[in-house]
């Protein structure tokens, strides 16, 4: 279809072409519900049968990290609704400015993903023949408290005691950690895809009060990824955690 | 009543079409064009509809003994998984909306394309990445599993290509799942002036209905068939009970999304017979409201009963009623249409063309099909004919004798629309009639076989069976005959058919109001609607005074 100026031949209007991307998009984000929902549905029915390898799981995340990077994808969606509005008011300069903050807070979230799931590699609980949840309790390094690990150790025990099987329940904790976490993250990149053609626009000087339509639709998008994480971060890290 | 057949106006084809306004491999491997996406759509399905067949054709003849000479047990079990994914992943499900969804709703709404026209695209191209995922599996040791890739079978036990098919399945649910948001934000945001939702045609409609389904669904199974690949690459334990998983989690995830799926398959169908009653009949439509209302009800209410696929795994008992429950509700809105059809065809005045027969045809093996649902859907009489024949014989009838029918039914009546050219009218009702024979031939010996004790999917069968398969089997000969010569005069058709004119039957709808083929914006002056759907009555723009009857429909070479 031909396009003149930004509006697109088969459209009548700038308005009904505006009206329209975002529908698509909202339409596009109920399918990403259900997508995700599947997952949700598969980790609250696991939780609920094996609550005591679900929450010796949960003990091994790092409030710290998870919690920071709660913080840095809220501030995120914060940059993202400025730019939006940077848009909306005509300040080009400020819409390039919240663009690239977004996907800096994006990129930390993303590092940050990667120094959690790298600490789970060391700590033998990626999801195989050595996954082991009692490995970090059993061979600490001098950087770890002696404390932290005794009670970590105890705990440990209580849980072997109440679920035998808790290597192959922690797996399916872990498996659908990373599953989660991870479709997550693939959304983050190709959200920071999309946030770098943004930019791209932006110095261009291509977003106006009377087009703003791909930051706005993208806007949608970033705050949906930013949703689940919000809803994956306590069911995660914060459920059952030294029970 | 005889009515005065005027003479076979001689139309011309249109100077410049869809067809060739532009040339070359390019225009249209790269077009934005929602016909040609159409086309292209055509082309693929058909092949995986003869890759199915095939499959089919090879169980049919292995039945033809009762302890099967064609081929080994494990190859049996391939046959007939194979057949059923390539069936319904990538020929039903995609069939009529992505063809004639395609085609016809910017037609039909008074605009220039769908909303999203490269999106539209890029559906077709992961349809077809998706395809050559399943047929990398089915090359490379083919799939053994079922269609319905229950755990642990699929996840873990099973030695065939099962991770190449289940990322096939994966990646084609996007293409469902972008048409059907193409479709949902078309229908509500590009409609022409005055095209309110009430007057549109009811085949939106029941593509409106689709698209929920679509849109809502397909990201279940996606998922669920992403995490069964996965446990089987990284052996992971969701579904497999050795590692603390839950088979039954499994199917729930799994129908789910299969059992709206074949409302996806049906509805867009019943939306094909909701524009040809009217038009065969000469007269509008019954209760538009209760059609349109009862399309949105099916999608609704399909949702919350896919587990009377699974009343034999244990679920208890108030479950199983529930969704017993609802499963007879559900078949109240598919009554609906199906009294308001018959009551459409009361006092009109009927012509035989070839999409009516297929209509009927659909009317009448709806019917049976839908009623056997009722059947299994019995708590009682399921643990009796649950995993046999009568099941095969149920979802064949609906699926076949339903949804196949109404895509050649529509095909047929929107032939002169896409080609500007007629079928050969006395051929296309010989081939209707054939295969509403052989259908029955193939299909109706199986009901009683499942009700007699023969189970499904198995490769071999007590001898005293031996009649009906063979019955079945020569049905299934002549039903193949039925399908090959659409293929064949349809080929014919598009080089030497009668030149067909804007309105050869003639029908209603916005679609008939420009050339056939329509030119590549579909409308040289944006339509403005003040009309009524299926008014056969007030139609200055048919040239016709209020209250003259539409002229006979002209034929190609009868």
């Amino acid at each position: 279809m031909h396009r003149t100026g930004e509006l697109y031949g088969h459209f009548e209007t700038l308005e009904q072409q505006k009206e329209t991307a975002a529908l698509g998009m909202w339409v596009f984000l109920v399918t990403e519900v259900l997508f995700f929902g599947g997952l949700f549905l598969i980790y609250t029915i696991n939780r609920h049968a094996f609550s005591t390898a679900f929450g010796a799981g949960s003990n091994t995340l790092d409030l710290k990290l998870g919690g920071g990077n709660t913080v840095v994808l809220i501030l995120s969606s914060l940059t993202m609704a400025m730019a939006v509005w940077s848009a909306q008011v005509g300040k080009k300069q400020l819409v390039s400015l919240f663009l690239i903050a977004t996907l800096g807070l994006g990129t930390i979230f993303l590092g940050v993903k990667v120094i959690e799931y790298k600490q789970k590699f060391d700590h033998h609980l990626i999801p195989g023949s050595s996954f082991d949840i009692r490995y970090h309790s059993e061979h600490s390094g001098p950087n770890d408290d002696p404390k932290e690990i005794a009670a970590e150790k105890e705990e440990l025990e209580k849980a072997f005691a109440a679920d035998p099987d808790i290597n192959a329940h922690a797996q399916l904790y872990f498996s659908l950690y990373f599953g989660m976490t991870g479709l997550h993250a693939m959304h983050m990149i190709v959200g920071a895809g999309l946030l770098l053609w943004l930019i791209k626009g932006s110095f261009a000087g291509r977003y106006t009060p009377q087009y703003n339509t791909p930051v706005e639709i993208v806007g949608l998008y970033w705050h949906f990824v930013d949703i689940v994480w919000i809803y994956l971060f306590p069911l995660l890290y914060l459920i059952d955690r030294h029970q | 009543m005889s009515t005065t057949t005027l003479p076979a106006p001689v139309h011309k084809m249109p100077r410049e079409d869809y067809l060739n306004a532009t040339y070359g491999l390019r225009s249209w491997l790269l077009t934005t064009d929602h016909k040609r996406i159409a086309l292209l759509y055509l082309g693929s399905v058909t092949v995986f509809f003869f890759i199915g067949g095939l499959f089919a054709t090879m169980i049919r003849i292995h039945l033809l003994t009762p302890t099967g000479f064609l081929v080994t047990p494990e190859t049996y079990n391939k046959l007939f998984t194979m057949h059923g994914v390539a069936m319904i992943f990538f020929f039903l499900i995609p069939s009529i909306p992505a063809v004639l969804g395609n085609f016809l709703i910017p037609l039909m709404i008074g605009a220039k394309d769908l909303a999203f026209p490269k999106l539209n695209l890029l559906s077709w191209y992961i349809y077809l990445v998706g395809g050559c995922f399943v047929l990398y599996s089915f090359g490379t040791g083919g799939l053994d599993t079922g269609w319905t890739f229950y755990t642990p079978l699929s996840s873990v036990y099973s030695n065939s290509a099962v991770t190449p098919a289940v990322i096939g399945i994966f990646i084609n649910g996007f293409s469902s799942i972008l048409t059907g948001l193409n479709f949902i934000v078309t229908i509500h945001t590009m409609r022409a002036p005055g095209m309110t939702w009430f007057r549109l045609p009811l085949f939106v409609w029941a593509h409106y209905a689709t698209s929920l389904v679509m849109v809502l669904g397909t990201p279940v199974i996606a998922i669920t068939l992403l995490l069964v690949g996965l446990e089987r690459m990284f052996h992971l334990g969701f579904f497999n009970p050795a590692l603390g998983g839950d088979p039954i989690l499994f199917q729930h995830l799994f129908w789910f999304y299969s059992h709206p799926a074949v409302y996806i398959m049906i509805l867009p169908a019943m939306g094909v017979v909701s524009e040809i009653i009217p038009t065969f009949a000469r007269k509008p439509i019954f209760g538009y409201s209760f059609i349109a209302g009862s399309s949105i009800a099916i999608a609704v209410i399909g949702f919350l009963v896919w587990a009377h696929h699974m009343f034999v795994t244990g679920e208890s008992t108030y479950a199983a009623l529930t969704f017993s429950f609802l499963s007879y509700v559900v078949a109240i809105p598919s009554a609906v249409k199906v009294f308001n059809w018959t009551s459409t065809l009361y006092k009109g005045s009927i012509s035989w063309d070839t999409p009516m027969i297929y209509a009927f045809g659909f009317i009448g093996l709806f019917l049976i099909g839908g009623l056997t649902g009722l059947f299994l859907a019995c708590l009682g009489l399921d643990i009796h004919i649950h995993d046999t024949y009568f099941v095969v014989a149920h979802f064949h009838y609906i699926m076949v004798g339903g949804a196949v029918m109404g895509y050649m039914g529509g095909l047929h009546f929107w032939w002169p629309k896409i080609t500007g050219r007629l079928y050969p009218e006395s051929l296309a009702r010989t081939a209707a009639i054939t295969l509403f024979v052989g259908f029955n031939l193939t299909f109706f010996p199986q009901f009683i076989l499942g009700y007699m004790g023969m189970p499904r999917r198995y490769h071999t069968y007590p001898p005293e069976f031996q009649v009906l398969n063979v019955l079945s089997t020569a049905g299934a000969s002549i039903l193949a005959l039925g399908y090959l010569l659409p293929m064949i005069y349809f080929t014919w058709s598009m080089r030497y058919g009668t030149v067909a004119g804007q309105n050869p039957w003639p029908a209603t709808g916005l679609e008939w109001k420009t050339a056939s083929p329509p030119p590549t914006e579909n409308f040289d002056v944006t339509p403005q609607v003040t009309w009524e759907p299926y008014d056969f009555k007030d139609r200055p723009d048919l040239g016709l005074g209020p209250g003259t009857p539409l002229p006979a429909p002209a034929h190609g070479d009868d």
